[in-house]
């Protein structure tokens, strides 16, 4: 009875429940920017890598793999509370885009171009010899065949990425967790936080059930 | 009249291998030219550098219709002239049958949708597969695709047709059905180059015969020539191996 009482309090629940909901409307915001952001950082990030003239191939693998490297938590701490020194000042919600963003970008160009380079050297041959573009050539061809390759990869990385906005509390951003810290100080009980985490659980299930599927159905096909 | 297709020193080598020792080679215009030889004699890298999927030496030349083939600007032009078909079909698997074929003119050409469209189903009919038209290439017999691919290749209205094996990679109750439109295709004045191991179509749709052996063009002639009274040692004992079993 005191367990229930401590950690599923329902009229805690139910007083804080709007709370939490709009810290899920911003961890929304946050995850659904970054990942459109990284997506089209990542897409170019490959393209530049794979077909890039003279260093920039070089550069942007250099870019990859810092930022593989670097952990979320240190990049963001340094984007919000480093760059202010040197006079860029970035809000909390942009520095939490800025920094997942740059991350999520590097991952998601290494899916692209492992998608790019699965696609038979026939394609791009049948491409040149008919005269198409080396732009019409992605656009039309390559592309629409790797990125079905990459849809699973892809997903995985946009559901690491709605996971990873919970850093942003860190830089007092009120997303879901940070609302959720919240209401449990003000209540002086944790039913909050797990109220936030059956959220975070409601939201991204579907997604890693989503993938599973995913995996399966793609897997299963063969490839020409 | 000045060829069509001026080929002068080509020369291509992979690292230390050298894959084609400076060939010459003229083509007219509405020529059907079969290249013959053994596996590694360089006959496929010869086609392939006329459109420069392969990249040459740079003391040789190739001339397209007065156009250099060169990296750079022009490279497009000349593509957009030479049709190719490949050996493995390579039609784009995501874009249904129709698609395939609208592609290019719509992309390289410009053309508006509906008459690239209206050509389209017209080639299609051409090379039998025009009930075919809304299916996905995956569905389709190797046979099937390959007559696509021509269709393709034809629908930018090429000065010229390349083949490269077209028939290697089929089933032999598939090879026919390719042929015949090859067949079509050459009574209709389309300069063609047709890389073959099909002696049979060589001596009867050809103009003329090329013998390749070691990066080399051994000997040329009409069909009658080459495949009745062939005169260098190499061709006989390639054409022995081939006929006879």
């Amino acid at each position: 009875m005191n367990l229930l009482n401590t950690f599923f309090n329902i009229p805690i629940l139910i007083e804080t429940f709007p709370l939490l909901l709009s810290g899920l409307l911003v961890t929304l915001e946050i995850g659904v920017t970054s990942i459109a952001a990284g997506l089209a950082g990542g897409l170019f990030l490959a393209l530049v890598r794979l077909y890039g003239a003279g260093p920039i191939p070089f550069f942007a693998k250099i870019y990859i793999d810092i930022f593989r490297s670097i952990p979320l938590l240190v990049l963001l701490i340094v984007v919000y509370y480093a760059l202010p020194f040197v006079g860029i000042r970035f809000s909390p919600f942009v520095s939490a885009v800025v920094a997942l963003t740059l991350v999520s970008s590097a991952y998601t160009a290494e899916i692209f171009r492992a998608g790019i380079e699965a696609i038979p050297h026939g394609q791009f041959e049948a491409s040149q010899a008919l005269g198409l573009s080396g732009r019409h050539m992605m656009i039309d061809v390559i592309l629409p065949q790797a990125i079905k390759i990459v849809i699973p990869p892809l997903t995985n990385n946009c559901i690491n990425v709605l996971k990873d906005t919970a850093l942003a509390s860190v830089v007092a951003m009120p997303d879901l967790l940070k609302q959720a810290t919240q209401a449990q100080a003000l209540s002086a009980n944790p039913t909050p936080l797990i109220g936030a985490a059956l959220i975070y659980v409601a939201l991204l299930w579907p997604l890693v059930t989503i993938v599973a599927r995913l995996e399966k159905r793609f897997g299963g096909e063969k490839r020409p | 009249m000045s060829p069509l297709i001026q080929i002068t020193n080509l020369k291509k080598a992979y690292g230390i291998f050298t894959v084609l020792h400076g060939i010459d080679l003229d083509i007219a215009e509405g020529e059907v030219v079969c290249v013959i030889g053994p596996s590694g004699s360089g006959k496929s890298t010869l086609i392939r550098c006329i459109n420069r999927l392969e990249a040459f030496s740079s003391d040789s030349s190739i001339v397209v219709d007065g156009v250099t083939v060169g990296p750079g600007k022009a490279l497009a032009k000349v593509r957009a002239e030479v049709g190719m078909v490949f050996q493995s079909f390579n039609l784009f698997p995501h874009l249904t049958v129709l698609k395939n074929v609208m592609l290019a003119p719509m992309r390289v050409r410009g053309n508006k949708p509906e008459d690239a469209e209206r050509k389209a189903r017209e080639l299609l009919s051409r090379v039998g597969i025009a009930e075919q038209a809304e299916k996905y290439p995956g569905k389709l017999s190797g046979g099937q695709q390959q007559r696509v691919a021509i269709a393709r290749a034809l629908a930018m209205e090429p000065k010229v047709m390349l083949f490269d094996e077209p028939t290697s990679s089929l089933d032999p109750e598939m090879v026919g059905e390719v042929l015949d439109v090859m067949k079509r295709l050459a009574g209709t004045g389309v300069t063609m180059i047709v890389v073959t191991h099909e002696m049979g179509f060589a001596r009867q749709v050809a103009d003329r015969v090329i013998f390749m052996d070691g990066g080399r063009i051994i000997e040329q002639g009409t069909p009658g020539e080459i495949f009745d009274n062939p005169k260098e040692e190499r061709t006989r004992g390639f054409l022995r191996a081939v006929l006879n079993h």
